[in-house]
């Protein structure tokens, strides 16, 4: 009697019955792997998409003519695809940015968990917030205005008088690298700083009471236990550095040229962009072969540092 | 947590960000070439005068049958706008177009495969004498230009030639200031850069320092850069840079139209035999190319029109 009223009441709250709520389950259910099913397959269309139109060059190019040829010259009679420059453009560059944006990155998000005084923090939490919220195209028009007549007047000192040097007007490699550094500052500072502020307390209490200042302890204790997420900001800014266009097309000169500092330089990102305009025949289909190798490139970086980060992850729990 | 949520919305922020720049530069980059607004622009005038002249229309709807059409690659951009403007009033009209190159579009005239051959140069004697008739229907201008500081006011052809080749790296070689030059140009693939390495004999020999993806990127580099040096289309030249006379010819409409100023080139639709001797089709073609609206086609592709 008593469980019978009990089961009515349950049956008219506002939420239904009881075979109402079995509907809301189910729907709910399919609902969500409907959802789950659209990113599997835009990833999936993307793949084949990138394969189909990226491997006709190929073929018709010849595979080590396109990776490990020096020569772009796709419009000529006698047309040459060799974008052996632009992948080590793409490399180079991306590893530069990475090699200047992190230790800054990780620093400024130990000084953002750990160092900074509230108020200073509160300034500069949201500054970080708003520097990833400002499109790239920003990014490269700063490095326009900015960036380049400065490397130009570097350019002008260090070259003075070189007869081989061909002079760029400071759109150059080291001009793309410092844009890339800024650019990928907040995804590095905003992930180190959560996976540092996720530490357990009670590490740094116990290293604090064994009588390590506060500086031994964030880079002792505190950073080699954030390592993980540490990874995980590097991941996402390689991804975000070897990815992006619109800024660098700006401030690189876009010549194919070897990555030297102070050259003019073709990423791949840029090379797909700045030629697809006006592009024909084989000419655009090794632009897309470039995209390819591109999307091939990034899942590489994604899987071995994925492995590296679980790795690492693994030898911290140990 | 709310910590996290905030984080996720400036995420997902930056996401959208990203996004709606990757759209805007998206459509400078569609909007860059302009065919596209042209043509529909053009398109709907045309259709607008269809609705107004019923004579006109009842004409148009008379003719049908197809046009074939070969030759300059460079000529594509303006030959497209045209056959889809043309296809406007002329619905029952099939105009083809290959672009193979000048010299194959006239001897497809001459040896009768095709009704209309473009070309982006003159017509050479023997294909003039074998029954080609150059009909000019566009100019290609191109100016080059320096910033505005630069004290060089103009180049002679083999100046040019050998700063774009890399032989000559200093203003100062050129009777201006001890300044390196900073060779500029557009990506490969461009007809500006075709024409301009076509006219100077440098196919694929620049020594470009930046190469640019807009005629505007040009300009804007150019007028930032102390002793740069760029080409671009004639009509959209401004007052941010200086333009140079070539061979002490300044680059004006007017030198161009008279053939005085060496960088420049006709867009040629030639045919075999004179305009009025052809089929009505071909004549309604180039009553259509000729007249304003064509003519205004011409100039939305950044052409010099003819008179």
């Amino acid at each position: 009697m008593n469980s019978q009223t009990h089961a009515s009441v349950r049956e008219s709250t506002i939420l239904g019955n009881r075979k109402n709520k079995a509907v809301v389950e189910t729907a709910a259910q399919i609902i969500f792997t409907i959802c789950a099913f659209f990113a599997v397959l835009a990833v999936v269309s993307i793949t084949l998409y990138m394969i189909i139109s990226g491997t006709p060059a190929i073929f018709e190019v010849g595979l080590t003519e396109i990776l490990f040829g020096t020569v772009w010259r796709p419009a000529a009679e006698d047309p040459q695809f060799g974008i052996l420059y632009v992948i080590l453009t793409s490399i180079i560059g991306t590893s530069m940015a990475i090699l200047i944006g992190v230790p800054i990155g990780v620093l400024t998000a130990v000084f953002l968990a750990e160092v900074a005084p509230k108020k200073l923090a509160m300034i500069v939490k949201p500054a970080v917030e708003l520097l990833a919220g400002i499109p790239s195209v920003i990014y490269g028009l700063l490095g326009v205005y900015l960036l380049n007549p400065l490397m130009y007047k570097i350019e002008l000192a260090v070259f003075e008088g070189s007869a081989t040097h061909q002079f760029t007007g400071g759109a150059n490699l080291l001009s793309a690298v410092i844009v890339l550094a800024i650019m990928i500052l907040p995804t590095v500072i905003n992930i180190s700083e959560t996976s540092i502020k996720a530490v357990h307390p009670s590490l740094k209490a116990a290293s604090l009471a064994l009588g390590a200042s506060h500086i031994q302890t964030i880079f002792k204790t505190m950073l080699p236990a954030a390592k993980s997420g540490i990874v995980t900001a590097i991941v996402l800014g390689v991804g975000r550095a070897i990815g992006e266009a619109m800024a660098i097309t700006l401030v690189s000169g876009s010549s194919v040229n070897i990555p030297l500092p102070f050259n003019s330089v073709r990423f791949l990102t840029t090379a797909i962009v700045s030629e697809m305009g006006y592009s024909s025949g084989t000419h655009r289909q090794v632009l897309f072969t470039i995209g390819l190798v591109l999307f091939v490139f990034i899942m590489i970086i994604n899987v071995v540092l994925n492995k590296i980060l679980k790795k690492g992850a693994n030898e911290n729990e140990r | 947590m709310k910590n996290r949520r905030s984080r996720v919305l400036a995420l997902a922020g930056a996401c959208i960000l990203a996004v709606g720049g990757l759209a805007a530069c998206g459509a400078e980059e569609t909007s860059a070439p302009s065919t596209g607004a042209a043509q529909t622009s053009s398109a709907a005038e045309s259709g607008a005068d269809q609705t107004s002249s019923v004579a006109g229309s009842a004409e148009a709807a008379a003719l049908s049958g197809s046009i074939q059409m070969v030759g300059s690659t460079s000529m594509e951009r303006f030959a497209n706008a045209l056959i889809e403007a043309f296809a406007v009033t002329y619905p029952d009209v099939n105009v083809t177009a290959e672009f193979v190159g000048s010299g194959a579009g006239i001897e497809a005239v001459i040896n009768g495969t095709a009704d209309v051959g473009n070309s982006s140069r003159n017509l050479e004697a023997e294909e003039l004498e074998a029954g080609a008739v150059e009909n000019i229907v566009a100019i290609d201008g191109i100016a080059v230009c320096v910033d505005p500081a630069n004290t060089v006011t103009g180049l002679t052809k083999d100046q040019l030639t050998n700063i774009y080749n890399g032989t000559i790296t200093n203003w100062s070689e050129v009777g201006g200031s001890d300044t390196p030059i900073i060779v500029i140009g557009r990506e490969a693939g461009s007809g500006t850069r075709g024409a301009f390495e076509e006219l100077l004999g440098l196919e694929d020999a620049c020594v470009y320092a930046n190469e640019l993806d807009s005629t505007g990127a040009v300009m804007a580099r150019v007028a930032s850069t102390p002793g740069a040096i760029g080409y671009v289309s004639l009509d959209v030249l401004n007052d941010s840079v200086v333009a140079l006379a070539l061979d002490g010819v300044e680059p004006t409409v007017d030198n161009i139209k008279s053939g005085s100023y060496f960088l420049s080139r006709p867009f040629v639709m030639a045919t075999n035999g004179e305009i009025s001797q052809q089929s009505d089709l071909v004549q309604a073609w180039f009553d259509f190319v000729l007249g304003a609206e064509g003519q205004e086609i011409a100039t939305s592709v950044g052409l010099i029109t003819v008179e």
